[in-house]
């Protein structure tokens, strides 16, 4: 039955009016580790002259939240949920130049209320 | 003699740089406060609240995860500025209209979001900082910074929500 649900509901609420949590399958979680780019380092380092944003990383950074949150929705799939509840995200700086993107939270199966 | 020259050359290089920075910052500053202040005003239906819960009017109806995020760097000119300031201590103003375009930017970028859903409020909403290392570590630091906005967008119900 959750499968067929195509769309996960992703929030980081824990607790839903007009909803009920029928199944709590634990915790998901999705990361990934991206480096800059060599051109997209020079471009910024150009930019920051002038200071104001860099687009450059915007995108990089943006492109990782996606990448982690897919990921740990195909997890949550996997575990038969339809929703991930609670969700955080966290960065971390491991190299220089280098970051990791974290997303993490409860799958659960929640239903509507009639 | 032409190492005089050459080490003057220098000076007035960095002095350029710097008045181009300074120029094209503040060009870019005033430029990008105007388009905040126009895309706060346009997007002023969209209610924001860091509170978890949402009413109970809103029970039922869709609900999703938004985020917005920007990062920003500062000129070099009001780096250095910070920099010279940071000898006596006290506020860098440089750094805070820095911080604050960041944040209201990516809170705006949160709400478009929201508003292409169809939402009317967003819960929850969770404000994030990150700082990112360059290359040459932290001493020759280029001071740029992530902001992230979060938070859970919810559509409204049809009825007025004045209970």
């Amino acid at each position: 039955m959750a499968n067929s649900a195509s769309r996960l509901m992703l929030s980081n609420i824990e607790y839903f009016p007009g909803y009920t949590v029928s199944k709590h399958l634990g915790l998901v979680q999705g990361s990934t580790v991206r480096a800059k780019h060599v051109g997209r380092d020079i471009m910024a380092g150009l930019k920051n002259i002038v200071g104001g944003e860099l687009k450059g990383y915007t995108e990089l950074l943006n492109d990782s939240r996606q990448e982690a949150i897919e990921r740990m929705s195909a997890q949550a799939h996997a575990v038969g949920a339809n929703a991930v509840i609670n969700v955080r995200f966290s960065t971390a700086n491991i190299a220089a130049g280098a970051a990791e993107i974290l997303a993490y939270g409860t799958a659960v199966v929640l239903e509507r209320r009639e | 003699m032409g190492d005089l020259l050459s080490q003057f050359s220098t000076i007035i290089f960095v002095v350029i740089l710097m008045g181009v920075a300074f120029i094209f910052g503040s060009i870019g500053q005033s430029r990008h406060y105007r388009s905040i202040k126009r895309r706060e005003w346009q997007l002023r239906r969209i209610l924001v609240f860091n509170e978890k819960m949402p009413p109970a009017s809103f029970a039922g109806q869709e609900f999703a995860l938004v985020s917005g995020s920007v990062v920003m760097g500062s000129d070099h000119f009001r780096q250095v500025l910070a920099g010279l300031k940071s000898i006596f201590g006290g506020r860098l103003g440089s750094f805070e209209t820095m911080l604050d375009r960041g944040r209201r930017e990516s809170i705006l970028r949160m709400k478009e979001q929201a508003a292409r859903m169809g939402a009317t409020a967003i819960f929850n909403v969770r404000l994030e900082t990150s700082v990112l290392s360059s290359r040459e570590g932290r001493k020759q630091g280029l001071a740029c910074a992530e902001l992230i906005a979060y938070g859970t967008a919810w559509r409204g119900s049809d009825k007025p929500h004045a209970a």
